[in-house]
């Protein structure tokens, strides 16, 4: 029997070798994306692997080979569910020929989201069953279950995890892959389940609620729901890894600890109630479990003591339950403060990051930024400010027509990434064709999908099983959409994305001005450290505004007492934008620059 | 030694993950339950690090509680303080002492705090704060780099795993032309624990 240690991650990539899997498929997302990248590392030989260009495109391939009888994984982070909903709505409908389960990595607490939605909602909204695995054993077990059940009532099934979850690791025991037919047969024709038309789609909805039904009956007798009786003074029920802190936290406490969280177990759930004295549900987010078991007239509390923002770690709900003096809580530890005022690591753009020279611009001419997600989100910090709006992937460029249309009385620029333009920059820029609106949308194509970890994309001219795949050039591509205005230059080169950017600003319609430079952390051949000559500096800061983490302040003092510069030669990697700003000559290198884009 | 629970305190690129997840599977090869928590907010190089670390007969949550770890394991002073909260009265504290500003201090308004002064607040709480060189220690054995192996070295001293165990974990891990150079900043660590090197 081997055992390993895994991250939730990696337990469920190895969840689907163990369930047979034969298709997965996703898009990036902290903190979902090592779920894919194990499955393609370690398992890319039995299992296909890719990075789609969308969530939905991801899951209407997921669909397609489910129906044609493969085992189908889809991995994203919480949002991309809002994106792939779409789809994932009409394969409630059809069902499957062999399982689906879709792993959506919730972010409680958002350490790397743009919100702190709870998507065990959508397992309710769409009438699929819903696991929540606690650990790395049942990350992997779940997946191997999941299978089980959408095969069993051919539904797809939704697997949350979430970040404590995803990124710990625990000890999991390894099984084996069952054996599965190498090749599929011919694609089965039946419309009546697959073509969600009104007149057919109208006969599945009866059977969808049957479905859920049995998934109700199946559930008040599955091993993961388990009953752990103790003191009948205080009863939990709990899900996923906030089972594990209230272990910590309520030693002597009853638990009924929920691994299958929709439908729920009515009959399960009375009994425990009637067993208890205080009942009380532990979920982090939404009140999802509490109004169910209150709809059932059961009297629990909840989110009137551990609210809905945050994680709900076992300090906090130490402090929480201690508060509301329920019984047998775990005493409080002494534990000493943070001082205050400790200087803070805010997170900023990478020295000899392609995307410096159009934030510094952008700076100084303070147009209207719509801003979109990935590294180049840091622009709306200092010393830049200058993304003033940001909400979800793609949502730049139709922001941006929005301001045209609303008739602002500036230019207006939306900053799009390359793989975040692929995702869902490609309709709203058509959209902006057609309805004849004005803006500049800058396309900052670092070659990669650099915030989440450097993954493939259509432009990369590679992919998640290839290292040499078709590339999909961005001028040829948007010409094609009917842009008249696009202009490529070197992000490297100030002058010449400033001579870019006023060219496409002049045009009227829709233009696009495509920065390319590749990303810091891929550059392989980065140029000798640049450094400052002291006696030429005369403090003036203007290399302060490029808000490059190699450019510090000196110990030296110029006119006003202000810091000259110092650049650190363990950061720099001679990208030249600040020898480029400097009005006196001061910055220089002894080696070539690296001001060419070096893809 | 029936529990150990580990916070493991760095900056981004210092290998902080790395050196956790060896502390973790060093821990389970010894016979431990074992379990740990990473947290790296942005994915952006040069943020602060935690790692939670946890060996035990039965361990529950991933994350450990303010005021229950063991060990401060710090791979850099500034994090050691940030990590204080979470160390337990009469715990142990192990810090390289080679700060690593961060931008707020080199290029704006932040003051990084003096050492005496981690010194002293890492000693109102630990009853052992150690001190380590593990930078220039790592420099001599090839690397910069490998403070982080370092650092294992001297934390390894603390516990009853044989050296053995954790010389075969880290070795699994790095790549063949590094192995040298890991195994002497492994050795290096336990050296500085048992003679000098310590301030």
């Amino acid at each position: 029997m081997t055992r390993a240690l895994l991250s939730g991650n990696e337990a469920i990539a190895r969840g689907a070798y163990e369930a047979g899997v034969e298709v997965a498929t996703g898009y990036p997302g902290t903190p979902s994306s090592e779920i894919l990248e194990t499955v393609a590392k370690q398992y890319g030989k039995a299992i296909y692997a890719e990075w789609s260009t969308n969530e939905k495109v991801a899951m209407d391939a997921a669909a397609g080979a489910a129906y044609s009888g493969r085992r189908v994984l889809v991995t994203t982070k919480q949002v991309g569910v809002n994106v792939l909903s779409d789809s994932l709505l009409y394969a409630v409908y059809t069902g499957v020929e062999a399982g689906l389960v879709v792993v959506t990595a919730d972010d409680p607490g958002m350490f790397s989201s743009q919100n702190e939605q709870d998507n065990r909602w959508y397992a309710r909204l769409a009438k699929i069953p819903l696991l929540e695995p606690a650990d790395s054993q049942e990350a992997k077990d779940f997946v191997i279950l999941g299978i089980e059940l959408s095969e069993r009532f051919d539904t797809p099934v939704l697997i949350r995890t979430t970040m404590r979850v995803s990124h710990s690791r625990s000890v999991v025991t390894l099984g084996e892959r069952p054996g599965r037919p190498t090749n599929v047969g011919p694609f089965i024709r039946n419309q009546e389940k697959y073509v969600c038309t009104a007149m057919w789609a109208k006969r599945r909805h009866p059977m969808v609620e049957q479905r859920i039904r049995d998934l109700a009956s199946y559930a008040e007798s599955t091993l993961v729901n388990q009953v752990l009786w103790r003191d009948r003074a205080l009863g939990i029920i709990t899900s996923g890894v906030v089972h594990a802190y209230a272990r910590e936290v309520f030693p002597q406490a009853s638990f009924l600890k929920l691994g299958m969280t929709y439908p729920l177990p009515e009959r399960l759930l009375r009994s425990f109630a009637q067993g208890v004295k205080r009942l009380i549900v532990l979920e982090e987010l939404d009140p999802f479990l509490e109004e169910q078991i209150r709809a059932l007239g059961i009297d629990v509390t909840g989110k009137a003591l551990f609210p809905p923002c945050d994680e709900l770690l076992p300090d906090r709900l130490a402090e929480i339950a201690e508060a509301a003096r329920l019984p047998g809580v775990v005493k409080p530890l002494r534990s000493a403060p943070v001082p205050a005022g400790l200087p803070t690591r805010t997170p900023l753009l990478c020295a000899g990051c392609p995307h410096r020279s159009t934030f510094y611009l952008l700076a100084q001419m303070k147009l209207p930024v719509a801003g979109d997600i990935g590294c180049y989100n840091l622009g709306c910090l200092p010393p830049f400010n200058a993304q003033h709006t940001m909400g979800c992937m793609g949502a730049s460029i139709g922001v941006l027509h929005g301001m045209s249309i609303a008739g602002i009385p500036e230019r207006a620029v939306a900053t799009i990434g390359d793989s975040t333009f692929f995702h869902s920059g490609l309709p709203a820029l058509v959209n902006m064709v057609h309805n004849q609106s004005r803006g500049v949308v800058i396309l900052m194509d670092n070659g990669t999908t650099a915030m989440t970890g450097h993954q493939d994309h259509p432009g990369t001219g590679w992919s998640l099983r290839a290292p040499q795949a078709p590339r999909v050039e961005f001028e040829p591509l948007i010409r094609a959409m009917g842009v008249t205005k696009v202009v490529s230059v070197n992000a490297f080169d100030i002058a010449e994305v400033e001579r870019g950017l006023e060219d496409c600003l002049s045009h009227d319609g829709p233009s696009v001005l495509i920065t390319k430079g590749l990303c810091a952390q891929l550059n392989r051949s980065p140029a000798s450290s640049y450094h400052v000559r002291e006696e030429v500096c005369v403090a003036c800061g203007t290399c302060f505004l490029l808000g490059c983490p190699a450019i510090v302040r000196s110990e030296a003092r110029g006119r006003a007492d202000r810091p000259k510069a110092r650049i650190d030669a363990t950061l720099c990697v001679g990208c030249d934008h600040c020898r480029q700003v400097c009005p006196t000559g001061a910055i220089v290198t002894e080696g070539p620059t690296g001001k060419e884009d070096r893809r | 030694m029936t529990k150990l629970d580990v916070l493991v305190a760095g900056v981004g690129g210092q290998g902080t993950l790395v050196a956790s997840d060896i502390l973790a599977e060093v821990g389970l090869r010894a016979g431990f339950d074992v379990k740990k928590s990473d947290v790296l907010g942005l994915s952006v190089r040069g943020g602060s690090v935690l790692s939670h670390v946890r060996w035990g007969r039965d361990v529950a949550s991933p994350v450990v509680r303010k005021g229950g770890v063991d060990v401060l394991l710090a791979f850099e002073p500034l994090e050691a303080v940030r990590g204080v909260e979470f160390l337990r009265q009469a715990g142990v504290a192990l810090v390289n002492t080679q700060p690593q500003p961060p931008v707020s201090v080199t290029n704006g308004g932040g003051v990084y705090p003096p050492l005496e002064d981690v010194r002293r607040i890492l000693e109102g709480v630990a009853s052992s704060v150690v001190f380590v060189d593990a930078t220039p220690a790592a420099v001599k054995a090839g690397s910069a780099k490998a403070a982080n192996v370092v650092m294992l070295g001297a934390f390894s001293t603390l516990t009853e795993v044989p050296s053995a165990v954790w010389e075969a974990v880290i070795l699994e891990r790095v790549p063949e032309r590094f192995r040298a150079l890991n195994e002497a900043a492994f050795r290096a660590g336990v050296a500085l624990m048992k003679g000098g090197g310590r301030s």
